[in-house]
């Protein structure tokens, strides 16, 4: 019984992103990355923070990719596929930690600022106002100044700005929900507040809760980059980001191309992959952008 | 015979800018065991907000105050929200809303709201419950296949029935039922009305029922009694077939009027003049005044009290030792091309 509603639910996915060329592409960047991230430990073929010599005997310095280092070397004679594959679990666990508590946050601040209305709801939406003036570098420095590099002062750091549009948006989609007749029919049923809020209100708006579950990911693993280019990370957990702020302080950055450009590719792969799924789910949410 | 249902002078306002909207204004009546009230009245009387203060929905900012409002054993102006939610919303009360049609969540399966609203008040196992609802399913002619269904799949009468089953499955005492019938075609509304005979003939709940419509003709075929409603307030009260062979106020003889008669097809429908009078302005007279063709200096200057013409038959009307001369002059047209 509850084995199918988890089939269910995933078959529903399924369909809703084969219906999508490009949703169906984010699926399939999303679910190698995926993969990747799971068994990094065991596909990585160096060890990450090896220097590396060469079957001849020599320090492989700044190594264009070739047969034996597939995407070259860094200024440290460190492997960068090894390094590309390890940041992808940091990435992704960063990712989808913020993305998640993101939307738990945003979710319910906005069901029940929409729901209950009133005093709550000014409470809640002037706190937004507060939180949406609060820029994302400025806050995660001084939270880092105060509490030392680590990723999850990184990850709260997302977790505590990107709720504020989630939240936004879907209050203002409960309070279109909460004037519906079927939930005045489950008020007179005598339905409590709980239950007319998570089991009547929430599931009509799911497509709406996934898209933005999928944007927050996406904007997380962005935020995420752009902090560690800057230095702003953990540095004994390697990220995208991470690798291209090692590139800028080894001043290589206009020679060694292969160095820049896979971190780069990954980085919009897999953002534009959480994209294309939220485009997806916004299909869903909202038919009328099909028909354009 | 036992009231279910007390009300006495039951007022409700809402605030607004203008000044409170005096939505229901002193409304008094009871509904005994196994009756059907019909409460009658045009659009905007303030039918749907009498109900929803009796079932605690309207919203926090209306000022609700009665002299009684009495359900059973129960004061439901001092119950607390809570035992009011939990032991008297649908075991003892329970509503089909207005525009039924629209009452079920579309993400969920018909039958899981019903079985929602059973196991949010008793102990029933879901298995239990289940089995309940396909009892009422049958009862209202729906097969118990279509329990599995979501509401889209539904036609409005059924939709309109499903609500009918939900609201039966705690076999309540009383059941409000809010414009049953609007937006259904006369075949289902037939239909629909036939069914809830028969279900109150097949079930053995007694359930009385509050019928809420401006359809006269669906009062006229369900109601062992009548409240004629106008702009929040009772205007008369009384058991169906006396009130609609003796009507005592002008404003009933106005509605009558108004519908055709199966039995003088050819007879002109007349229309009452004028529109109901702004629920926010305070009137010092009767509120029927401007459109009454009967009214006197009197009827301006002074509220009519509710006064008991016949035994449980009350009318608020200064003017009902006149009512013979009135109920002759109101079949005419011409009495109700005036203008004041």
């Amino acid at each position: 019984m509850k084995f199918s509603i988890v089939k269910d639910f995933w078959v529903a996915q399924y369909k809703i992103i084969r219906g999508n060329r490009f949703g169906m592409f984010g699926a399939v960047v999303l679910l190698f990355f995926g993969i990747i991230a799971l068994f990094a430990p065991y596909i990585a073929p160096h060890d990450l923070w090896e220097s590396l010599r060469d079957s001849g005997g020599k320090m492989a310095i700044l190594r264009q990719p070739c047969l034996e280092f597939p995407l070259g070397t860094t200024a440290m004679g460190r492997d960068i596929l090894s390094q590309l594959i390890l940041a992808t679990r940091t990435t992704v666990l960063i990712g989808i930690t913020s993305g998640l508590v993101s939307i738990l946050i945003g979710a319910n601040i906005g069901l029940l600022a929409g729901y209950y209305g009133g005093k709550l709801d000014e409470i809640f939406m002037r706190l937004t106002d507060i939180v949406y003036g609060m820029p994302f570098l400025p806050f995660l420095i001084v939270l880092i100044s105060l509490f030392g590099r680590n990723i999850w002062f990184v990850i709260i750091a997302i977790c505590c700005i990107i709720w504020r549009t989630s939240a936004r948006v879907i209050r203002a989609q409960v309070m279109s929900i909460r004037q519906r007749q079927y939930i005045q029919a489950a008020k007179a049923r005598g339905c409590s507040d709980f239950r007319i809020i998570y089991r009547h209100i929430m599931p009509n708006i799911l497509p709406l809760l996934l898209l933005y579950t999928a944007f927050n990911i996406a904007w997380s693993i962005l935020a995420e980059a752009g902090a560690s280019f800057l230095g702003f990370s953990d540095p004994n957990n390697i990220t995208w980001g991470g690798m291209l702020y090692n590139l800028w302080i080894s001043g290589k950055i206009r020679t060694a191309w292969w160095w820049f450009a896979t971190p780069s590719i990954c980085i919009i792969l897999l953002v534009s992959a959480l994209v294309f799924i939220s485009r997806a789910y916004e299909e869903v949410a909202n038919p009328r952008l099909k028909q354009r | 015979m036992n009231n279910i249902l007390t009300v006495k002078n039951l007022k409700t306002h809402y605030s607004s800018r203008e000044g409170a909207v005096k939505a229901v204004d002193g409304v008094t009546f009871s509904i005994g065991e196994n009756q059907v009230f019909g409460l009658a009245g045009e659009s905007g009387c303030g039918k749907s907000t009498l109900i929803r203060t009796i079932m605690r929905l309207v919203p926090k900012s209306a000022e609700v105050t009665a002299d009684k409002l009495q359900f059973k054993e129960y004061d439901l102006l001092t119950v607390s929200d809570k035992f009011f939610r939990e032991k008297i919303l649908w075991q003892g009360i329970s509503l089909v809303p207005q525009s039924a049609m629209n009452a079920l969540n579309p993400v969920y399966r018909v039958g899981d709201q019903c079985i929602e609203a059973i196991l949010a008040h008793t102990t029933f196992s879901k298995a239990a419950a289940a089995k309940t609802v396909v009892q009422m399913f049958d009862a209202v002619g729906l097969q118990a296949g279509l329990m599995k269904a979501y509401p889209h799949e539904f036609s409005g009468g059924m939709r309109q029935r499903a609500m009918l089953a939900m609201s039966l499955v705690l076999s309540p005492e009383l059941v409000v039922m809010d414009e049953p019938t609007t937006g259904l075609d006369v075949l289902v509304q037939e239909r629909i009305l036939r069914n809830l005979k028969e279900i109150r003939e097949k079930t053995k709940t007694s359930a009385a029922i509050l019928l809420i419509t401006h359809d006269i003709s669906v009062i006229a075929e369900m109601s062992d009694r009548i409240g004629i409603m106008y702009a929040g307030k009772l205007m008369e009260t009384a058991d169906a077939m006396e009130l609609f062979n003796e009507p005592y106020h002008p404003y009933t003889l106005g509605l009558k009027n108004a519908f055709p008669n199966i039995k003088a097809l050819d007879r002109e429908l007349i229309s009452i003049p004028g529109s109901p009078p702004n629920l926010t302005r305070t009137i010092p007279g009767c509120l029927f005044y401007d459109r009454c063709p009967f009214s006197m200096d009197i009827c301006r200057n002074k509220k009519p009290e509710q006064i008991e013409v016949r035994p449980n038959h009350f009318v608020q009307c200064h003017r009902t030792e006149h009512v013979e001369e009135f109920r002759k002059l109101a079949g005419v047209k011409k009495t109700w091309q005036f203008s004041k």
